[in-house]
């Protein structure tokens, strides 16, 4: 299956503010670009999922059937399905081009956090704040989850998948990567609550940030940790920090962090900071900021 | 999809920018309001109406003419043409269009209104009346308009006038007061069609007031309208009256006058003669007279009434049944004269007369009610007499209370268990069915007698109650209940045969009933519960018994027991596959029929855990603290992704043979606390029971911690099968697992279920890499060693056992499961120890075992064991000393004897008489020591480091005793207390 090649880049900093779009759909809960990054989806607070078009800035399909706010999405590799997941419980597999409706996925106990495809996007899983993970076949009609792993003792706030692998973060202060291909579970003790996981551009680090506003880069295979940054208020929400937290988060300058692998954070002029790494599914075609507050979405170039 | 190539293809975009589309689309410009203008045939703009007719429009482009919208005029000055100074009119200030035909001001000649044709001035009359009767007051506004509008007067009113006619007044001469009160009588007399309406009140008021000589005029009379409903419009709609709009103007100027009767009037007089009129001419009626028409009767005369159907159904019968239309063959009958008194209408379709009448009902009064009735119906309990105790039974007797025996045999529910069998026929239960069964048949003809007499006294009140009878009954229901008393306490207990006499005659009434019940013909041995299946020869030791018992075979027990055993154990199986075949006897056919037995047995005891657990937080915490991530932090557990998310992950699956998912799990018992502590892992207590089972003589040095002890064969064991062991841990020991008996399965063969269970399930063996020199142990055995970690603090033992004796006593591990078989239940309150011992122990007892003893009996237990256990462990007493190690003896379980329990200690090591100081003392140092290998073995396990062991364990262990000290107080107060009761009791 060819993947599309995630664009050629040179690992620099988005340096301005390319547009600005007014979502009106209340809060928005995440901006996610899709796999290229030609398009941006963002979560609305008014049970809506709206796909915009980055280059115009324009709205392109509006996808409603979720029962309450949305929390995220995720795209496709082949921009054919969007996953998205809900205060409602339900995880929701949508057809891009007709936005109706493909699968409804009930059985989460608690609203869902997180939502990701896996490569080939033929499992979709999910974090919840019950603390499971849920894995949904996309492939067949079954309605219950493949697997569902509830190793973790507190509510899943962030989820990444890769190739084989599967990164979690969980509120009670644990990350944990279930390798597939090695049929092991790695759990890093953290201490405090995660609220956002990720691997590096390389594969061979993670990256937690946690409500002790630091940032964690640690070693995969060992699990030692490679750097750490720790700012008052930049990472307090992770999460925010990846979708760019609008208002005034003070002093990005300084927030400027890098290590082996390109995390970088860089706000210019006050701009909201992106994430630079991950490369095929993360919003770093340009960078997109979702103002939870200022409800409306930036996305930067 | 390469990036590119989505820019072609593209989605209808709505919303704000509208930019980019806005190319594609005609340019439709919007005219302005300023280019929307009409023109005129000449050209100019027209205006649509001029400035006195409706006003400009203002403007410079719909207005008088001029850019600022008038036309300024110009100065004149008057000096020269004063005498020909002209008043300014309104028309000056008119428009052309004002002059026109609709304008105010038209310049054409017009027919004035009063010179117009009568027939225009009827149309409006004709909207008038209309209004007019719509109306809140009738009359009223019509009235006021034709006051207002004097020039329309006609010449009739004019003339009226003249004559001194006032508005108001009626037509005719002046009447004084009287008369015309008279006249007004005279009207009344005749029934005249004129009624007096509201104003005559107001007439007797000003009676005072009239002189003699004044004359009234007549009352104008306002005609009240007494117009019948012919028309077929809803009630209050009024159409245009076709006289009015069509007909002649015969009544025309009254009309105008008076606008409100007009319509009424006409009606009222005019009506009849109208009426050849209005039989040719109404047409059109419900469509009116268009009010821009010049109305032409032409246009309705097509159209007559006989082109309507007037009536409903065609021609009046005239049999005068209206409305009602009965088929001819029902209202044919009409004439059975019969019928004609009964119903004078038609019969509804579909209905018949009845051919004869129904009789009333005669309703008869009520009863009438006794004077104490009560409407409300108390019902008293139904006892059967089988069922309750003849204590109870007797009470409810002499009470007045509802026994089936003694109640009338009507009802089904005062039938008793056994007649209702009967009527349904089926059969008869094998067995006894009440208590009077089991009684002596002595017994039995005397309560038949009480009975019977009972019976007597209820049936005649009047002797009522002959005393020594009454006594008889209430000393013999007594005595069963009694009986029923104990022989329930003794059904918990062991059945020895040094027992009195009647718990003897209870145990093989017992007997008794279980083979009356087995040996009924519904007893199906496949189909009955097993209930002791998890042990294969007990279970196949109670099917020969259940077997023998349905052949009918009296010392069926005794021949279905294994001879080998003790007769201690014999005992106690007898007794127990007795309870158990009367407990699962076979139920009746009627009722096992629809039941059907569960198809897997629910394993309740035991939940599902994840195999693996993390560690405990504090070190990890720790470690993050100082940012040592990496080794400290993580954990490595094993994770079986699921065979389909392996598959659509494109992966091998990494554990191609297993089936489990996710975190492999064990089976623990369910309500174990230990499922909820992080310590759970049994390798890792393996090592604390070794730790613990360390005399305190070695705990400086530490030699034997060594891997090499650890591997010692499992044959080491024969040479050291009894540890030294400090006696008060002993004792604890001991008790906790009296109190974990009396947790477990009632039959008491735990550790049997736990062996089998452990060989039947493989999922308890632990597969702890780094543990291969342990091998699986059981759970109970877990279970014990974990006891042994939570200790209540020392204190709490000196205060209860301060005024006990120093007896220092060993015991094995049989010996104390031999104490949980004995005393199966903690709570048991009777028969403490003496009753409970078996035959050879209560041989051996000394007379009154004190609590304090107990240690003591134990110690003789051991003793009296006739099996080579105790000679090995008197060997293991003297030579075990110096590398006693408990895992060894878990290893020994399934076969070899027995295991003294973890922490024991040798009597000839430690004899019966010690000072209790030196006890205190080593038992501090026995508990110091286990703490630091506990400590130990937690660092071991989670490093795999075991070399390292010896070194860390010394330097670790000082500042960890005391947390762990107060965990296991917080543990274990709960289990204390309940230690102390069970002392309290059996004091």
């Amino acid at each position: 299956m060819a993947f599309p090649q995630p664009r050629p880049q040179a690992p620099q900093l988005p340096q301005h503010l390319l547009r600005t779009v007014e979502c009106q759909q209340g809060a928005v809960r995440a901006v996610r670009f899709n796999a290229d990054g030609n398009y941006v989806l963002t979560c609305g607070g008014d049970k809506s999922l709206k796909l915009w078009s980055v280059s115009r800035g324009t709205l392109l399909k509006t996808y409603t059937g979720h029962g309450y706010e949305v929390l995220d999405v995720d795209c496709s590799y082949d921009n054919s399905q969007l996953c998205s997941c809900s205060s409602d419980k339900t995880v929701i597999l949508w057809d891009v081009g007709s936005g109706q409706v493909t699968r409804k996925l009930r059985g989460h106990a608690g609203k869902v956090n997180c939502v990701q495809f896996n490569e080939e996007a033929t499992v979709m899983l999910s974090g919840s704040i019950d603390g499971t993970v849920r894995c949904w076949d996309t492939r067949s009609r079954q309605m219950k989850p493949i697997q569902i792993l509830d190793e973790a003792q507190d509510g899943i706030s962030s989820l990444k998948v890769s190739e084989h692998e599967l990164l979690t973060g969980s509120v009670d202060g644990r990350v944990r990567r279930y390798d597939l291909r090695m049929g092991q579970l790695n759990v890093d003790f953290i201490g405090s609550p995660i609220t956002c996981v990720c691997f590096s551009r390389d594969g061979q680090c993670t990256l937690s940030s946690s409500l002790d506003s630091t940032v964690r880069l640690l070693d995969k295979s060992s699990g030692e940790m490679l750097g750490e940054h720790t700012h008052s208020e930049l990472f307090r929400r992770w999460p925010c920090l990846l979708l760019g937290s609008g208002g005034g988060l003070p002093d990005f300058k300084d927030a400027c962090w890098e290590s082996c692998c390109p995390i970088t954070v860089l706000p210019p002029n006050g701009a909201p900071p992106f994430d630079c790494y991950g490369g095929v599914c993360s919003g770093v075609g340009g960078g997109a900021r979702g103002c939870s507050c200022g409800r409306q979405l930036s996305s930067a170039c | 999809m390469a990036s590119d190539e989505d820019s072609d293809e593209d989605f209808v975009t709505y919303g704000i920018p509208l930019e980019p589309l806005e190319e594609d689309e005609p340019i439709r410009k919007p005219v302005p309001v300023h280019e929307q203008t009409v023109k005129d045939e000449k050209g100019r703009f027209k205006r649509f109406h001029g400035a006195f007719t409706g006003g400009f429009s203002a403007g410079y482009f719909n207005t008088v003419g001029s850019k600022e919208g008038w036309a300024p005029s110009t100065f004149v000055s008057t000096r020269q043409q004063k005498a020909g100074r002209q008043n300014a009119r309104p028309e000056d200030f008119m428009d052309e269009e004002d002059f026109s035909e609709h304008g105010i001001a038209p310049q054409e000649i017009i027919t004035t209104d009063d010179f117009a044709s009568e027939r225009k001035d009827q149309l409006k009359d004709k909207a008038r009346v209309v209004n007019s009767l719509a109306a809140l007051i009738p009359g009223d506004p019509g009235l006021l308009e034709e006051l207002i509008a004097p020039a329309r007067s006609s010449i009739g009113v004019e003339l009226l006038r003249k004559m001194g006619w006032k508005d108001g007044q009626g037509v005719g001469p002046r009447l004084k007061r009287k008369q015309r009160k008279q006249n007004t009588d005279v009207a009344k007399l005749y029934g005249c069609a004129l009624p007096l309406n509201g104003s005559e009140e107001s007439e007797e008021d000003d009676d005072e007031f009239a002189p003699e000589n004044v004359t009234f005029a007549p009352k104008d009379v306002v005609p009240v309208d007494f117009t019948p409903k012919v028309d077929s419009h809803g009630l209050g709609y009024r159409g245009l009256n076709p006289l009015q709009a069509l007909g002649g103007g015969s009544e025309s100027a009254h009309i105008n006058l008076f606008t409100v009767q007009s319509d009424r009037t006409s009606s009222l007089f005019g009506g009849r003669n109208s009426g050849q009129q209005r039989r040719g001419g109404i047409a059109g009626q419900a469509f009116g007279v268009g009010a821009m028409e010049n109305e032409d009767a032409d246009i309705y005369h097509k159209d007559s009434m006989s082109n309507y159907d007037t009536v409903l159904g065609g021609e009046e019968p005239g049999d005068g049944l209206y409305g009602w239309t009965a088929p001819h063959q029902y209202s044919r009958k009409k004439n059975d004269s019969k019928r004609d008194v009964v119903y004078s209408g038609r019969i509804l379709d579909g209905f018949t007369l009845a051919s004869e009448i129904t009789e009333i009902k005669i309703v008869y009064p009520p009863p009438d009610l006794p004077r104490d009735f009560r409407p409300v119906h108390y019902f008293r309990p139904v006892v059967d007499s089988s069922t309750v105790s003849p204590i109870i039974a007797q009470a409810l007797q002499t009470s007045r209370g509802h026994l089936s025996q003694e109640a009338p045999q009507q009802g089904r529910h005062s039938l008793d268990s056994s007649q209702r069998r009967d009527m349904l026929g089926e059969t008869p239960l094998q067995g006894p069915s009440s208590v009077f069964e089991l009684l002596g048949s002595k017994d039995r003809e005397r309560l038949n007698e009480i009975r019977s007499a009972a019976k007597e006294q209820k049936k005649s009140v009047v002797n009522l109650s002959s005393a020594e009878d009454r006594a008889a009954l209430v000393a013999s229901a007594k005595a069963a209940a009694l009986q029923a008393l104990s022989s329930r306490f003794q059904s918990n207990t062991p059945q020895p045969d040094s027992l009195t006499s009647p718990a003897k005659t209870q145990a093989s009434s017992e007997t008794q009933m279980a083979l009356n019940a087995w040996s009924g013909p519904t007893a199906d041995a496949s189909k009955t519960f097993k209930p002791f299946a998890k042990i294969p020869q007990k279970q196949a030791r109670y099917d020969l018994y259940i077997n023998k018992l349905k052949k009918g075979d009296k010392d069926a027990l005794e021949s279905s027991l294994d001879s080998s055993m003790t007769e201690w154990e014999r005992g106690r199986e007898s007794d127990e596959f007795v309870r158990a075949a009367l407990l699962y006897k076979p139920s009746n056919s009627s009722l096992s029929s629809r039941f059907t037995r569960g198809k897997h047995e629910d394993d309740t005891d035991s939940v599902e855990v994840t195999r693996d657990q993390e560690n405990d937080m504090d070190d990890k915490q720790a470690a993050v603290k100082m940012k040592m991530f990496g080794k400290l932090t993580r954990e490595t557990f094993d994770w079986h992704p699921d065979k389909l998310l392996c598959k659509r992950f494109n992966i091998p699956d990494p554990y191609p043979g297993s089936s489990t998912v996710g975190m492999p799990k064990i089976k623990r018992d369910k309500y174990s606390v230990f499922n909820f502590l992080t310590v759970t892992d049994s390798s890792q207590v393996s090592r604390e029971a070794q730790s613990a089972s360390k005399p305190p003589s070695s705990s400086t040095t530490l030699p034997h911690l060594t891997p090499e002890v650890n591997k010692k064969s499992r044959w080491d064991i024969a040479g050291q099968v009894s540890e030294p062991k400090d006696p008060l841990s002993a004792f604890l020991s001991e008790t906790r697992s009296e109190v974990s008996a009396a947790k477990q399965i009632e039959p008491g063969d735990k550790n049997q279920t736990d062996s089998s269970h452990a060989s039947a399930n493989p999922e308890v063996k632990v597969a702890q890499s780094d543990e291969k020199q342990t091998e699986p142990k059981t759970e109970e055995e877990e279970k014990e060693e974990d006891e042994e970690e939570v200790r209540p603090p020392m204190d709490l033992f000196k205060a209860i056992f301060a005024s006990s004796s120093d007896e220092k006593s060993s015991s094995s591990e049989e010996d104390s499961e031999e104490e949980e078989e004995v005393a199966p239940s903690t709570s048991e309150p009777i028969q403490s120890s003496a009753e409970t011992l078996n035959p050879p122990i209560s041989a051996q007892l000394t007379p009154a075992p004190d609590i304090s003893k107990v240690p003591d009996l134990k110690h003789l237990t051991v003793q009296s064991k006739p099996s080579a256990e105790t000679t090995t462990a008197q060997n293991t007493q003297s030579s075990s000393q110096s590398a006693p190690d408990k895992s060894q003896g878990l290893d020994e379980e399934e076969f070899g004897p027995r295991l003294p329990p973890p922490g024991f200690i040798p009597s000839a090591h430690s004899p019966q008489l010690k000072k209790q100081k030196k006890k205190d003392k080593e038992k501090h140092k026995a508990k110091k020591h286990k703490k630091e290998k506990k400590k130990k073995n937690k660092k071991h396990k989670h490093k795999g480091k075991q070399k390292k062991r010896v070194e860390e364990s010394n330097s670790s262990s000082e500042d960890t005793d005391s947390n762990s000290e107060d965990e296991s107080r917080v543990v274990s107060t709960s289990e204390l207390l309940q230690r102390l009761k069970n002392i309290s009791n059996k004091r």
